[in-house]
This record gives structure tokens, C-alpha cells and sequence, in this order.
């Protein structure tokens, strides 16, 4: 349970982070909070031979909140993005769900972006960035950075479109349309554990609190998360008396998850089922008090 | 085989220490083997049990998902810096005693490290948010009530404490 030898490296600027990964490209990893990579190396499921350490990079320490959204900084920790009043406001959906990632403790050092990057199936944010329609900004040396849209950046189970060489810089989280809420709900075992499944819901409501539109992401039920429109069970329906299970059949039906030694295929889209049509249910009441809040 | 060495500068409980050490030392090996500070115990390795707890300026994080190298210039407080300014017993150290919050003792120094910090935000916890606070830590001993007791106990000694002075 030790790591495996690596050099090590220490960019004082982003230009030199760039730089290095350009020359170690397949070779090279990046280090952020290293919550997920460390135990990788520790397990020696991984062995990279160089180690490019991002902590010191305090510009990309952000988390900038405008009328387009949250854009969280490729070193902003999970415990500030959560705590971050700004954010909140602007897209409560990523503390809702932060709130789920692991331990305060682990939270204190893992980083936003690094989970993103990592796309574990059974991580909350790479849901949370699909469900509002996010993107990453992903930098290269000598080259411009590209942005790439959430449904294209996770590829499969820990793999995401990022390349060698690149860095991922920042992600932005948009900010819902007003007269809107959200809810994260997931099932784990114990506190703190990957979600047996998870959903993030976003319900829109119309002036007279009726449902205009509304979707899901879940997680831990697919290779990647998994979008589904919820609109056709819930549009033109009271905020606080639509057809929930409605839109849990069309979650259940949209995913095709599979039996391994936590739980079978069956239960998970049960579960699938239960929790969207609880996520669904307090996104619609979350964006009632906040019309009624805003009238 | 021969491995480049850093030199790494850590305020350790409040003393600054140097060691030289490969990249690839984990904090919790960096404080047991190259400080001698072995009250920081190593369960999991894997950042899943919480033995190896230790604070980083002030916040805990897993000391085994951590290089020595990677915190630099950071103040790392272990169990051995949550004793009493004057010696003895701390707060908490005292309230695992006062309610049997240990039997194996393997794990109690990643909860003394956690329930310190934590404490220092939460004041006056409900036994519910005692619990919550200590969902990143396991304990194959106790079954965990004497520990939630222990929490609500090191709150109020930390709060008669603060009245005394």
C-alpha cells in the first residue's frame, strides 16, 4: 500500500504546468487534491512516471459567480465550493450535492474539477455538470483552450474526453433559468459512501407554479451519467401536486444499469424510480419558495 | 534503487521540522517513520477508515492521501498536538476517557484530531450533528455511542474551559 516511484514536479505558473505535461504527455499526471488519484497509487492500480502538482497554482484557486453561472477553479476544494455563498445563490445545486461527496474531511482536500475529470460513474458532479448543461475548459500548451460540453466530456467509467498534455483549468456550472429548483437525492449504504444510485432534478415552474419543464441526471446506474427529459410526466402540472411517479417510470425505463456486488440491476432501477420521483418533487417545491421568495 | 530525495519543511505541532524525503512519502509515513511521531496510526492506506486523520492548517484530511512533499510550509497538527497547553489530558483526549470512548484505542487519534477541529466550529453540537461529524471515522470497537457521548462531552468541557478563563 505504498505508491509506486514518480518524479515529481512543481509548476509555479500554469505556462509551466502546460509545459510539463506537453513533454511528459502520456507519462504525466496531474496532482490536484489527490483524494481519488492517491489511493490509486496506493493500490498500484496506477503508475504514472511524473507527477505535475497543481496546489501551488493559486490562480486557479476561483470561484467567480456573474448571471451566467458558477465557473469553480481547477484548485477550488469541495468544502469552499460548498460553503461558497455566491455559488449557492447563483447554482444551489452543486452544494446540494456536494454535500453527498464522501467526508468533511475528504472534502477539505478534493477539488471540483479533479472529480470531474476523474468521471467516476458514481460521482455526483459529472451528473451535476451534465444536468445543467456545463462545460469544461480544458488548456494545452501552444494551443488555444477548448471548451467541451458536458455530454461529451464523460466518454465511460473514468474516462473523460480530456487528452494528454491538457490541463483541465475550470468548469462552468450555468446558472438554472429563474423560477427554478433543484434536489440532489441519493441511496448509499453508509454516510459518505458512493451513491447505490443517485439523481439531480431541475423543475422549472410558469408564473401560475405549474410545471414548464423538468429533467434528471443519475448516476451509478450507467458508464456515464444518464440525462433523462422528465417534461412528458410533469409539464403543465401543479408544483405541489404533479404525477412524481410519472417522471420516476420514466427514470427507471431510461436507464440500464447493471448487477455487481453492491446491488442488482433490479434494484437500482427501482431506485432510480423511487429517488427521481423524490428528487423531482422537492426541485418543484424548491422553485415555488423561491417565485414566492422573488415576488 | 537510489531515489531522489526533498527537502520538506513542515511546522509539526507547532515545531518547524525538516526532513528529506522521496515524493512518493505519504504524510502518515512522513510523521511515523521520518519524525517519529507514531501516534498518527495507518489503517486503510486508502482513505476510507479515518485512522490516519491529521490536521492541515487547521482542516482535517486523510494524512494517507497526502504527500509530505505536497504540503509544503503547511502547520500539521497529530494527536500528539491535542493535548493540554500545559501537559496531560486535551478536551477531548479527556472526554474519551471520562466515556470509555475507546476500547483498541487504534482509531482514537483520527477521531481526537477530527472532533478537535470540528468542535472549534461547533461549539455546542445536538448528539445528531455529533454523529454526523464523525461518519468519516470507523471503529471496529465501540459501536460508536460512547464516542458520540465523548463528543457531546469534549463540547462541554471546551465550553467550562472557556468560562474559567
Amino acid at each position: 500500500m505504498k505508491p509506486p516511484v514518480f518524479e515529481y514536479h512543481r509548476p509555479g505558473s500554469v505556462a509551466e504546468a502546460l509545459d510539463v505535461l506537453a513533454q511528459t504527455g502520456h507519462d504525466g499526471k496531474v496532482l490536484a487534491g489527490g483524494q481519488s488519484l492517491v489511493p490509486l497509487l496506493n493500490m498500484r492500480l496506477a503508475a504514472p512516471a511524473h507527477l505535475v502538482d497543481v496546489n501551488w497554482l493559486g490562480e486557479l484557486d476561483q470561484v467567480p459567480c456573474d448571471a451566467g453561472g458558477v465557473r469553480v477553479g481547477a484548485l477550488a476544494r469541495h468544502a469552499r465550493v460548498e460553503h461558497d455563498p455566491g455559488a449557492a445563490e447563483a447554482v444551489p445545486l452543486l452544494g446540494q450535492a456536494i454535500g453527498d461527496i464522501a467526508h468533511t474531511t475528504v472534502r477539505n482536500r478534493g477539488t471540483v474539477v479533479g472529480s470531474l475529470v476523474h468521471a467516476d460513474p458514481a460521482a455526483e458532479l459529472p451528473a451535476v455538470l451534465v444536468l445543467l448543461g456545463g462545460t469544461m475548459e480544458l488548456a494545452s500548451a501552444g494551443n488555444r483552450p477548448r471548451r467541451v460540453a458536458a455530454a461529451d466530456f464523460f466518454v465511460g467509467p473514468l474516462e473523460s474526453a480530456l487528452r494528454p498534455g491538457e490541463l483541465a483549468t475550470a468548469a462552468h456550472f450555468p446558472r438554472p433559468p429563474a423560477g427554478s429548483g433543484s434536489a440532489w437525492v441519493e441511496l448509499a449504504r453508509r454516510h459518505g459512501d458512493y451513491a447505490v444510485c443517485g439523481v439531480g432534478v431541475l423543475v422549472a415552474l410558469d408564473q401560475g407554479l405549474r410545471v414548464s419543464s423538468a429533467r434528471a441526471a443519475l448516476i451509478s446506474v450507467g458508464p456515464v451519467p444518464v440525462p433523462v427529459d422528465l417534461t412528458d410526466a410533469l409539464a403543465g402540472q401543479p408544483h405541489d401536486a404533479a404525477d412524481w411517479a410519472a417522471a420516476g417510470r420514466l427514470a427507471a425505463a431510461a436507464v440500464d444499469p447493471e448487477d455487481d456486488i453492491h446491488a442488482s440491476a433490479a434494484y437500482r432501477r427501482h431506485l432510480a424510480g423511487v429517488l427521481t420521483a423524490r428528487a423531482a418533487r422537492s426541485a418543484a417545491a424548491a422553485a415555488a419558495s423561491r417565485l414566492e421568495a422573488s415576488a | 534503487m537510489n531515489e531522489v530525495l526533498h527537502e520538506t519543511h513542515l511546522v509539526v505541532n507547532g515545531v518547524p521540522r525538516t526532513v528529506s524525503v522521496p515524493a512518493r512519502r505519504l504524510l502518515s509515513d512522513c510523521l511515523r517513520h521520518d519524525l517519529g511521531l507514531t501516534g498518527t496510526h495507518v489503517g486503510c492506506e486508502h482513505g476510507v477508515c479515518g485512522a490516519c486523520t491529521v490536521l492541515v492548517d487547521g482542516r482535517p484530511m486523510r494524512s494517507c492521501l497526502l504527500f509530505a512533499v505536497g504540503v509544503e510550509g503547511a502547520e500539521i497538527t497529530t494527536v500528539e498536538g491535542c493535548r493540554a497547553a500545559g501537559g496531560g489530558l486535551g478536551p477531548v483526549q479527556q472526554a474519551f476517557q471520562d466515556c470509555h470512548g475507546l476500547q483498541c484505542g487504534f482509531c482514537t487519534p483520527g477521531f481526537v484530531t477530527t472532533i478537535t477541529a470540528w468542535l472549534a466550529e461547533h461549539p455546542d453540537p445536538t448528539e445528531e450533528q455529533a454523529r454526523q461529524a464523525i461518519g468519516g471515522n470507523l471503529c471496529r470497537c465501540t459501536g460508536y455511542q460512547n464516542i458520540v457521548a465523548s463528543v457531546l462531552r469534549a463540547a462541554e468541557l471546551i465550553r467550562e474551559q472557556e468560562a474559567a478563563r
